[in-house]
């Protein structure tokens, strides 16, 4: 993936993030994080954090708040309490385009492309900063040649992306006529178009098949090699097993354990957990 | 190769824009010569043809120009507003009251015809941002609930007594005294103002007075109205009628530029899936209330441009059913296209508002068709073989008919074309061609 240039980001305070960051903090930082629905308490005080341009994998059985997690910190859902840090700075809470635009973007657990629009269309969405997102300048003639001149620069890089992704024959289908596991790419490859620090994956390899699993799977680590954070929930213990370098298990809302692969498989807790011990 | 295949050779060459200009040509000049033919067929006089081919053109551009406004909201971003007449409402009543004469009954504050237009888009616009506000928070469902509610509340509120006339005004804030002024929306019998369609007269007449001497365009109108027997009436009105097709062309120009934008991109997404969009980083809350004032804005204006040009603004002309049939005409011409909206402008308005009438006007003419009292006449006399009291309790009834015409109409396309005439085209949101081959015609950006 080159870095073709996008236009300077719309707000200033990303790059003054970037010069005062640590390198040696956590990414991601969630702390004693609470989420009731009514009666039901999803999420009960988890805590955890995500190494800097590592592969961190999120697992525990259903029903364990894995995915309400992954609201809370995107801001899809506000937690009761606890709180969100990103980068430093406090996303508690926010909307989830202001979580997007500091740089943390999430794909779902079913794909959810735009179907009705083309996959080319999909990607063209996703850049920051684009000047022809307001209004006046769409419409009126001087301001909508430089709105033009942008759309040629971002078109290139969305074509460089889904080359990267392999599905560039697919470009002017409609998202929605593409498999599953299209659907997958289309998704993870419209998310790095938002030039994301860290992405999170809900489930990215359910319902993919086994040679396009691997596809997407050294996409990850190439990814991660150019410096991409990714926290991932995944049902598949092979996938977290064997590319996760650290793994949080969540069990009744909370954090069971946490580890490398081999701190995991020999955690009694986990075990007793995943086998449906007593509750 | 035959002709027809050079033809569409050719045409495959041109940019979509001149594609769309020759398709919806082509539809209005197919349509215009069979009624031509059906009515010389029948001897309808040429003033009557031309008489009914102004109506439909006059027809076809208002419900284009609603369709247009309501394609913006439902069809790109779907926000499903079944309130459009509440919007037209505002906008034709606020122009009435700015415009009408301060001695008039009720009055009005007088001034241009400008500056009511102008006031009329603003509070459109305005009630669709209260509007907006709480509404785009609920689901889309109960979205069409409160827009069709606010538009009853709206068309209510102009019928209630109390505000027949009432005073504005009259108090002092520190040393700026606000002066008294009377106003009113004239309740159930409407307000009287000045009339959008003296544009014709300042086009036709020099000094825009009907009746004075006309102008050069004026001179050429009559001059070919008189050669054909053409009333100047309907010289005048189809004038009008002209005017609405250039704020037609304003309309789809505005609103293509928009669809073939980055704006136009993050509507269609937000028609999607906006929580999608939301994790993308779009501010979806923000475009959204933007594009439902703009939508409002522009129903407010085709109100002023359809209702102000008669004589009278009354409550009566904006009923929920009016927002049912630009719906028509939109799922019609395709829903998500702008020229489909206008297509499925000209298509209800020809064939399912003015046909009908069309018809009727010639059986009349032509046949005694009286209608029996009760269907049960009409059939009694088919069982003896007599047709008409069949067919003049039908024309007789049309208007009821037309409901039951429609929805077949409806009915049958969602079968045989589930998107409307053009909505099955790909009309791709971006500012520029985005496959990697530039096509050797120009994508569209230049055209001003």
């Amino acid at each position: 993936m080159s870095d073709v240039e996008t236009e300077a980001p719309a707000d200033e305070q990303t790059t003054t993030e970037t010069e005062r960051r640590s390198t040696d903090a956590p990414i991601l930082e969630i702390r004693d994080l609470e989420k009731r629905f009514g009666g039901i308490v999803a999420v009960d005080g988890a805590s955890f954090g995500v190494e800097r341009g590592s592969i961190t994998g999120l697992i525990g059985p259903n029903g364990a708040g894995k995915s309400t997690t992954f609201n809370c910190i995107t801001g899809v859902h506000t937690p009761n309490a606890g709180s969100v840090v990103f980068d430093g700075e406090e996303i508690t809470g926010l909307e989830p385009h202001e979580v997007a635009n500091r740089g943390l973007v999430r794909t779902f657990q079913i794909a959810r492309e735009f179907p009705e629009m083309t996959v080319l269309e999909n990607m063209m969405l996703a850049p920051k900063g684009q000047l022809g997102e307001s209004l006046w300048r769409s419409v009126a003639p001087v301001a909508r040649g430089e709105v033009v001149e942008q759309e040629e620069r971002m078109r290139e890089r969305a074509w460089e992306t889904l080359e990267f992704f392999e599905i560039d024959h697919l470009a002017e289908e409609y998202a929605g006529n593409l498999s599953g596991g299209q659907r997958k790419l289309l998704e993870m490859a419209r998310a790095l178009l938002t030039d994301p620090e860290m992405l999170l994956l809900d489930e990215p390899m359910a319902g993919v098949n086994p040679s396009l699993e691997k596809k997407l799977l050294g996409h990850i680590h190439e990814l991660q090699a150019e410096g991409y954070t990714f926290l991932l929930v995944e049902h598949d213990m092979d996938v977290i097993m064997n590319h996760c370098e650290h793994i949080i298990v969540m069990h009744q809302g909370a954090v069971l354990a946490e580890g490398t692969a081999d701190d995991i498989t020999s955690n009694e807790e986990v075990i007793e957990a995943y086998l449906g011990g007593d509750v | 190769m035959t002709a027809r295949d050079d033809v569409s050779e050719a045409l495959s060459r041109q940019p979509q824009w001149i594609r769309d200009v020759l398709l919806v040509g082509g539809i209005v000049l197919a349509t215009y010569a069979l009624f031509a033919v059906v009515g010389l067929a029948f001897g309808v006089g040429v003033n009557s043809i031309v008489g009914t081919f102004q109506q439909i053109t006059f027809f076809a551009a208002v419900y284009a120009l609603t369709a247009l406004a309501l394609n913006l909201h439902w069809g790109y971003t779907g926000l499903f507003n079944i309130g459009v007449a509440g919007f037209m409402a505002v906008g034709a009543y606020t122009m009435a009251m700015l415009t009408a004469a301060p001695d008039g009954s009720p009055p009005g504050l007088g001034l241009p015809l400008i500056v009511g237009v102008v006031g009329g888009m603003i509070a459109a616009a305005a009630v669709g941002f209260v509007a907006a506000l709480p509404a785009l928070r609920v689901r889309a469902d109960y979205f069409a609930i409160v827009t069709l509610g606010l538009s009853e509340i709206i068309r209510r509120a102009m019928l209630s007594r109390s505000l027949r006339s009432f005073e504005l005004g009259g108090y002092s804030i520190g040393s700026i005294t606000v002066p008294t002024v009377e106003l009113g929306t004239g309740g159930g019998s409407g307000i009287r103002a000045p009339s959008t369609d003296v544009i014709a007269n300042y086009l036709l007449f020099a000094g825009g007075e009907r009746g004075g001497d006309p102008t050069i365009l004026g001179d050429v109108l009559f001059g070919l109205g008189g050669a054909l027997g053409v009333t100047r009436s309907i010289m005048i009105q189809g004038t009008y009628t002209l005017v609405l097709i250039g704020f037609v062309v304003a309309f789809y120009v505005l609103l293509t530029r928009i669809a073939y934008s980055p704006f136009g991109r993050v509507l269609k997404a937000i028609r999607e899936d906006e929580l999608a969009a939301r994790s993308l980083g779009k501010n979806t809350n923000r475009t959204k209330i933007k594009v439902f004032m703009l939508g409002c804005a522009l129903m407010g204006l085709a109100g002023i441009l359809w209702q102000g040009s008669r004589t009278l603004v009354s409550p009566n002309n904006f009923m929920p059913i009016v927002t049912f049939y630009i719906f028509v005409a939109l799922i019609v011409g395709g829903s998500g296209s702008n020229t489909g909206s206008i297509v499925g402008g000209f298509v209800f308005a020809a064939f399912l508002w003015e046909g009908p009438r069309f018809i009727r006007s010639i059986a009349r003419a032509n046949f005694d068709v009286r209608a029996p009292p009760t269907i049960y006449d009409a059939f009694a006399s088919l069982g003896s073989f007599d047709p008409m009291p069949l067919v003049g309790y039908l024309i007789g009834s049309l208007d009821e008919i037309r409901f039951i015409f429609i929805g077949v109409v409806l009915i049958v396309l969602m079968i045989w074309r589930p998107d409307g005439l053009l909505g099955h085209r790909k009309e791709i949101a971006a500012a520029t061609d985005l496959s990697r081959r530039p096509a050797v015609t120009d994508g569209g950006e230049t055209d001003e």
